[in-house]
């Protein structure tokens, strides 16, 4: 029941923000339904990790495909604390940007739409259902990408559109191609993914591994996985900061949920390879991302360039195949959403105290604004893993899995693309908070318009500064202590990924 | 049913998925966003019309359904939802240079049909006899001309084509082999591709306001190497 109500409070927000009404209702009604929803979604999670399951008790229409296990509890959660924190983000966000009063609540709307849109991704078990909900995250967030209507913001949301309709198309296809596996395996089960699970050792080989790699393809374009990468830098850095922290924290790992489903469908057709297939795009992912990390010029496209990297080292620890790689997948991404949304507020900090996203004109920042100086350096060291953070534990524990499994290869690869990758980020960051401003290389570069006022200080808004301590704390404290709770939705979560 | 009528609904429907083959070629040949347009509402209506054959065929009231569907979602609602939203002046727009010229698109194109025979051989091999037929191959062969098709073209409305061209390919497969999808999904989906329309009828109409173009085609300014000249405007 409450999954029902989860569902629906985004939706009811949708539409009370657009009743034009005092200035701050739009924002503080889309705050208060996202903390409510964080708040249900908690509940859920922490029956599930006691061992309850919750299953609609509804069987009407689109409700009897309603049904939530670990690996469920664990997205739906991770969405939750990603939309609440960017919610309140939004609040000091948006107030800085001088909007009218209507183009306000359009971005409400469209931001309690999106959430809506990914809150059903993990909670339906039907496959086309889910493959809907996909096309309705990026349908939903297309104009939130567009949403400042530069040429830059409009190129990126068309690219983003077009690619991640082109690989819908192809996953559509494949859902079918699912389905009639289903049939030709004679089971009567109901096509939802324990069904499958169930149908799976019946299905003709063929079929399945044709709709594995066409869903494959077609949903890894929205993940972000490298051939198919390209839209993503753009989307993810024209959007406005808030957006940028659900698109790069949180949606990108719902879609790489839909994926991770098939694992264990596929595990039940010999010769599958299913995680050699994802071993390799997750290596050349990772791989990819962690070179064009070095030569970014855009702090907001590094950040991107940092979730293609992480939906590598997703995949490619799922490739790797023990349970407890899974566990380390698992982890990964708990870590990836909580501090890669942490990032992109930092980030829109950033943009709000210089008024650009490009790295070199950025400068000496901490003397500008040392609450941005000081995130931006948390943020960076924490995406990049190093030591006490959330990110560091789970890259360590993968990479130690991959060890246990003899995968030397592939763990060195990983290894050393970490690496890259962290140089890559901490250089830029480096610059960009203690650089020497500007004015005292004495014009060497063509950036002459924020030369004038270097110790001018700049306050991040009150909301803002709150939902980056409230991000920031599970990046802390992820690093070192794992509660019970979650400990148990991460098992139950990696035991998902297999049969 | 007797087998001579049985026949006659099978060279039926292959004449359909025959035609609808050609519409496919036809939306990556030509040059008019207006004739385009139409051979995508031929197309659709041939996969409405093949899904009806295959309900008559198969006694499936549930083909019936996605018939109805189609018929009413893409023909009628899509041009007028596009004409709502994204102003009719982009049927106007004519694509001087594409990307390849005419000759070698519908080459690749060609190869690209030949293709997918070869990729629908081992999946027809794999489903029950009563699945088989032209659907699967032929919908593959949609698929990939629109997908084809969205990197040959410049222009918005023939790229938002190519992606309907690309769902009506998987539909025109999925008639064949899964028929037994419940009609609420079908539903769904069929607005999806309304939603589809609209967003990107949206876009198109703000591309058109602030950049003064629909060659969405020729939009490149965000690159990492070449981002010089783009990012000193942004940061202006």
């Amino acid at each position: 029941m409450s999954v029902f109500i989860i569902l629906l409070l985004p939706l009811i927000a949708t539409a009370l923000v657009c009743i034009p009404f005092k200035r701050h209702w739009a924002s503080g009604v889309t705050a208060v339904s996202c903390v409510a929803v964080l708040i249900l979604s908690a509940r859920i999670a922490l029956q599930v990790a006691a061992g309850d399951s919750v299953v609609s008790t509804l069987k009407m229409g689109l409700l009897k495909w309603i049904a939530v296990d670990g690996l469920s509890a664990l997205i739906l959660l991770l969405i939750a604390f990603v939309a609440a924190t960017a919610a309140i983000y939004s609040v000091g966000y948006m107030a800085h940007e001088n909007l009218t009063p209507w183009k306000l609540r359009l971005y409400y709307a469209n931001y309690n739409l999106f959430i809506f849109s990914m809150l059903a991704i993990p909670v339906l078990a039907e496959p086309t259902l889910v493959w809907i909900v996909v096309e309705l995250t990026t349908l939903c967030s297309a104009l939130l990408v567009s949403f400042e209507n530069t040429r830059e913001a409009l190129e990126a949301a068309w690219k983003y559109v077009v690619l991640s309709l082109m690989g819908a198309g192809m996953a559509l296809f494949g859902f079918l191609v699912l389905f009639a596996a289903m049939q030709a395996s004679g089971s009567d089960g109901v096509y939802t993914w324990k069904g499958l699970i169930a149908a799976a050792p019946l299905m003709p080989p063929v079929l399945l591994q044709t709709a594995f790699l066409l869903i494959l393809i077609g949903l890894g374009t929205k993940v972000g996985l490298v051939p198919m990468h390209t839209w993503l830098p753009d989307a993810h850095s024209q959007a406005p900061s808030p957006v940028c922290a659900l698109l790069s924290g949180i949606e990108t790992s719902a879609i790489l949920y839909v994926i991770l489903r098939l694992f264990p469908v596929m595990q039940a057709s010999p010769n599958s390879h299913a995680e050699t297939w994802a071993l390799v795009l997750g290596l050349i992912s990772v791989g990819t991302a962690a070179f064009l990390l070095l030569q970014v010029r855009d702090y907001k496209r590094m950040f991107a360039f940092s979730t293609v990297e992480h939906m590598g080292i997703i995949l490619a620890a799922v490739g790797l195949g023990a349970s407890a790689a899974g566990y380390g997948a698992m982890q990964q991404i708990v870590s990836h959403c909580v501090t890669k949304s942490f990032c992109f507020f930092a980030a829109g900090a950033v943009l709000m105290t210089m008024g650009t996203r490009e790295i070199s004109a950025v400068r000496g920042l901490i003397r500008r604004s040392p609450a941005a100086g000081a995130a931006l350096v948390f943020g960076g060291l924490a995406i990049a893993g190093a030591p006490p953070m959330a990110v560091f534990l789970s890259e360590f524990s993968i990479l130690k899995a991959g060890l246990t499994q003899k995968q030397y290869v592939a763990t060195g690869l990983l290894a050393i693309f970490i690496v890259i990758a962290f140089f890559g980020i901490m250089l830029h960051i480096n610059r960009m908070v203690f650089g020497a401003p500007e004015n005292q290389n004495n014009g060497t570069t063509e950036k002459n318009h924020i030369e004038p006022q270097p110790v001018e200080k700049f306050h991040v808004p009150f909301s803002c500064r709150l939902a980056l301590i409230l991000a920031a704390v599970p990046v802390f404290v992820l690093g070192v202590y794992i509660p019970k709770p979650l400990q148990d939705l991460l098992t139950q979560a990696a035991a998902a990924l297999t049969r | 049913m007797s087998d001579t009528t049985n026949q006659l609904l099978d060279n039926l429907n292959a004449l359909a998925a025959g035609l609808f083959l050609l519409t496919a070629f036809g939306i990556v040949a030509m040059r008019q966003a207006r004739g385009c347009m139409n051979l995508f509402i031929v197309q659709s209506l041939l996969l409405a019309a093949s899904a009806a054959l295959l309900g008559l065929r198969h006694h499936s009231a549930h083909l019936y359904g996605v018939a109805l569907v189609n018929l009413i979602s893409k023909p009628i609602i899509v041009p007028w939802l596009l004409r709502r939203t994204a102003s009719a002046e982009i049927y106007t727009r004519r694509e001087i240079d594409q990307v390849l010229n005419i000759p070698t698109a519908l080459l690749i194109a060609l190869a690209l049909a030949i293709l997918s025979y070869f990729l629908g051989q081992p999946l027809l091999n794999s489903v029950a006899p009563e699945f088989r037929g032209p659907n699967v191959p032929i919908g593959i062969a949609g698929l990939l001309l629109g997908a084809f098709t969205l990197t040959v073209r410049r222009e918005a409305l023939p790229l938002l084509i190519g992606l309907l061209v690309m769902e009506n390919g998987a539909f025109f497969t999925g008639i064949a082999i899964s028929r037994n999808l419940p009609l609420l999904v079908e539903l769904a989906i069929a607005t999806d591709g309304l939603i589809i329309v609209f967003i990107s009828g949206v876009l198109i109409r703000a591309v058109q306001k602030h950049v003064g173009t629909t060659a969405v085609g020729e939009l490149a300014s965000l690159k990492e190497a070449a981002a010089e000249p783009a990012a000193k405007e942004a940061g202006k």
